[in-house]
């Protein structure tokens, strides 16, 4: 393809603050040397990265272009969202964002076969967030990494970061190796409170049991399907084990999860919580009330409705106060801020979902 | 209150007899095994799916002296058919024999399942129909026991659970679809497990509550693998049936679905039309539970949503306790849709019902 | 709709293609073998630029597990969301009847014919011995 690559011939013009809650930093293993001690990097050299599905290079069910990219997000000699300079150029400058927060995905080590690797990674990317990212770019925030499978250290990853503005929430990955409720995650969720910090949990991760409750599907289409269905899990795990009984001011972000389905999940939960409150006596409110107080869901991918009414029925359901932009760039189902919203929000709600929720949950200036 | 519409006697498409103890497949057991259960101790192949003393088992005043409940004819024809005014209901008996592992064992009970359902309700009641159960232990085997079913037309669909060891789209699983087809018997999946993986892509959960609720996933992952696997290309009369789903989770879901394949077309190429037009098409859902507050404005937003008149069937699930009162049909069901579902929808879905 | 001269044919060899604005619409220019056609760059899902998109073939399918591979080429997926366009009609092959890119007629002339006017050339002047790319929009 022989094109210049300077941008469309469209001009960046947004009165609108836009807070984007999903932007994807990509480092290379280069990059976390200078965090990382001889003995990890030689590990990382000698035996590398062990998700719990088995590939080297690539995943279960390969994306749909490489890197799971946008094919326009490559800077020159770079991987998408390796830059700096052209995430400015290409994102944060090109549609005004005022702030954005940072998940960085690979390789942060989360879920690795080897818990002590992960937390070695978690660390170093941490650093690299802030050393390569945050204190260069004032917009940007970053997430305090943990490695979720070993709590203790995941605690400590967070005491670390405790009070450094440079820190928007905690990160966690959808599909741990057992559901989020349980027990053993609980004191990542203090030391998230203790901290201040909401935790975000975003789709991916390898749980290292099959994808679905009745084992392994074929098609990578699918696995964009399970991406709801783990998440409608972890939601109802965290509140059937009364973490928010236990944690009164813990906040979950969920992050790329879509959001369409979830006003049929607090009705399910509730319809069925109520035939079996026996069992869950620690739940003194309906599941539904929690899930309106304690969560909150980034907005991409942006469900498409049949009509446009739908999408409108289900944001009111959800709460136009629960409502995050995010626009995942630089993946290849990125939303763009300009067209992704429904034009039929009112004034007062599009400013709550671009920018005035991510301010008042994030606590940006 | 008496489930009809403009006379018309509704069609209850989920019922559920219990079998009240493993003595009573007996009669349709081979010695071999008749002695392996006394010998080895089998108890019984009750599911945790559906633990016999849990709410949702048996409404408290459903239940007989002993806790059960719909352990004989006669209690579903109270309820039913004398209550509700069902002209018709369809048994689905979730004993657990897709819980067995060795599969001649599995073709031994689910082939006595079969043949209690026969002797013990529908030789007995003749509004009664039935599932097929199915060992899904064995392809093979479970095209023999559909082969051998389907010669008596009061068996009116096929039953698999909506968790077993593979997603059902596989192709594995493609002779079970083409016995179906053949004998126009719809595929219906039921809410339960066999177990082969935990109930969740993560994991074991804690509470009974979490493993009722994982089954909306479960069909989600089911209907997922279907459509994609592209099963309605190659069966393209094959019926779908998902019973005691939730059903509010259709809406969410196939937005989703179908985002993704427009942008994902190519790596399922067989896919032909849209997700959420393949399911409008070929899956039916039953009725209860509707997984929606009492507040009929929001049961009727839910039901527009569904956008498919055709699809709902009506169900009690009796004796599963899905809703208090004399009425299983949920408020704010627009009175317009009241007849399709309890009747025609059923009729249109069950080709057998049409005698 | 104007004609407007985009291109010395030799600036988009066969399989390439060249973005360029008319009329202040972005259209991107395909070479599909020899034959030119033009497109909105515009993806008519979200927006994103189908210049930068991947140039595939079309997969079909008669049947699970079979691959039918045609068209090499000619199929544009746009860079963001990968929904497929036929270059040659524009339409989505998700949804043909409702959704496609905005095409252009396009032509290729002799530089003789295209000096006497009225064509607009955009960027640079046109020589009587080469063939032009000329899109009308």
């Amino acid at each position: 393809m022989n094109i210049e690559l300077k941008q469309p011939l469209r001009a960046a013009k947004s009165k609108l603050a836009i807070v984007d809650c999903d932007i994807h930093p990509r480092a290379t293993l280069e990059d976390l040397r200078p965090y990382l001690s001889n003995h990890w990097w030689h590990y990382i050299q000698t035996y590398g990265l062990r998700p719990r599905h088995g590939h080297v290079k690539g995943y279960p069910f390969p994306k749909p272009t490489p890197l799971a990219s946008r094919r326009d997000s490559w800077p020159p000699g770079g991987q998408p969202a390796s830059d700096l300079d052209f995430t400015r150029e290409q994102h944060l400058d090109f549609y005004g964002i005022e702030h954005g927060i940072l998940n960085p995905l690979a390789p942060s080590g989360q879920g690795d076969q080897n818990a002590d690797l992960s937390a070695a990674l978690a660390f170093a990317i941490n650093e690299w967030q802030t050393a390569d990212w945050v204190r260069r770019e004032p917009r940007l925030k970053a997430s305090v990494v943990v490695p979720y499978e070993d709590a203790e250290a995941s605690v400590k990853e967070i005491r670390r970061r405790a009070g450094d503005r440079d820190f928007a929430h905690v990160l966690l990955l959808s599909r741990t190796s057992e559901a989020l409720g349980r027990r053993r995650y609980w004191p990542i969720f203090e030391a998230a409170v203790e901290a201040g910090l909401p935790v975000g949990v975003h789709v991916f991760g390898y749980s290292g049991w099959a994808m679905t409750g009745t084992g392994w599907p074929s098609f990578y289409l699918e696995e964009g399907v399970e991406n709801a269905t783990t998440t409608q899990t972890l939601i109802a795990s965290m509140i059937m084990e009364g973490v928010f009984e236990r944690y009164r001011d813990l906040k979950v972000v969920l992050i790329e999860t879509g959001f369409g389905w979830l006003p049929a999940l607090g009705w399910r939960l509730d319809k069925h919580w109520e035939r079996m409150r026996d069992e869950v006596p620690h739940l003194k409110r309906p599941p539904s009330e929690y899930l309106r107080e304690h969560f909150w869901v980034s907005t991409q991918p942006m469900e498409e409705t049949d009509k446009p009414e739908q999408l409108i029925d289900v944001m009111k359901w959800i709460g136009f106060d629960r409502l995050l932009f995010a626009s995942d760039y630089p993946h290849w189902d990125f939303d763009d801020p300009f067209v992704s919203l429904p034009p039929s929000l009112s004034e007062a709600q599009r400013r709550a979902v671009y920018a005035d929720n991510a301010r008042a949950l994030y606590r940006l200036g | 209150m008496p489930m009809t519409a403009d006379g018309l006697h509704s069609i209850d498409c989920d019922v559920h007899p219990t079998v009240p103890d493993i003595k009573a497949l007996f009669p349709y057991l081979d010695e071999v095994w008749r002695e392996s259960i006394e010998t080895r101790g089998i108890l019984s192949l009750e599911s945790t799916s559906y633990p016999r003393n849990a709410p949702i088992t048996a409404r408290p005043d459903w239940r007989g002296a002993n806790g059960q409940a719909a352990t004989g004819v006669a209690e579903i024809g109270r309820q039913v058919f004398d209550r509700w005014q069902s002209s018709i209901a369809i048994c689905n008996c979730l004993y657990g024999v897709q819980l067995v592992t060795n599969e001649d064992m599995a073709v031994a009970f689910t082939r006595a399942l079969n043949d209690w359902m026969v002797k013990e309700w529908l030789d007995r009641d003749e509004r009664l129909r039935a599932s097929i159960v199915v060992p899904m232990q064995n392809v093979e085997s479970a095209v023999e026991e559909i082969e051998r079913c389907a010669k008596d037309r009061r068996f009116v669909q096929i039953l698999v659970l909506a968790m077993q060891e593979a997603p059902l789209g596989r192709r594995q699983f493609w002779p079970i679809y083409a016995a179906a087809e053949r004998h126009k018997l719809p595929l219906g999946i039921h809410a339960g497990s066999s177990y082969r993986h935990p109930v969740t892509a993560l994991g074991w959960p804690t509470y009974y509550v979490e493993d009722y609720l994982a089954q909306a996933q479960g069909f989600q992952s089911q209907v997922a693998s279907l459509i994609s696997e592209g099963v309605f290309t190659k069966f393209p009369a094959l019926k779908v049936v998902l019973m005691e789903s939730g059903v509010t989770w259709v809406p969410g879901f196939l937005w989703r679905f179908s985002k993704y394949w427009r942008g994902l077309r190519s790596e399922v190429p067989w896919v032909d039309r849209p997700p959420d037009e393949i399911m409008r098409a070929h899956f039916r859902l039953t009725l209860q539970p509707f997984d929606a507050p009492a507040a009929p404005d929001l049961v009727e937003r839910a039901i527009e949503h569904l956008r498919c008149d055709d699809m709902l069937l009506y169900s009690s699930d009796f004796p599963h306790w899905q809703f208090d009162g004399d009425d299983p049909v949920p408020a704010g069901i627009p009175a317009a849709l009241r007849r399709k579902i309890l009747v025609e929808n059923p009729v249109a879905t069950y080709d057998r019902l049409n005698g | 709709m104007a004609r407007h001269v985009v291109a010395p044919v030799g600036d988009i060899p066969a399989g390439e293609c060249k973005l360029v604005s008319i009329a202040g619409r972005a259209i991107v220019v395909f070479n599909v073998g020899g034959e030119f056609f033009a497109l909105n760059n515009r993806c008519p899902h979200r927006g994103g630029s189908l210049a930068l998109g991947k140039l595939t073939g079309l997969v079909e399918s008669p049947q699970p597990g079979e691959y039918c591979y045609s068209r090499r080429g000619e199929i544009i997926r746009c860079p963001w969301h990968a929904w497929e366009f036929d270059i040659r009609t524009g339409r989505s092959w998700c949804d043909p009847q409702r959704l496609r890119a905005r095409q252009y007629a396009v032509s290729v002339e002799p530089g003789a014919k295209l000096v006497e006017g009225p064509y607009k050339a955009e960027t640079f002047p046109v020589s009587v011995e080469n063939d032009y790319v000329v899109v009308e929009a």
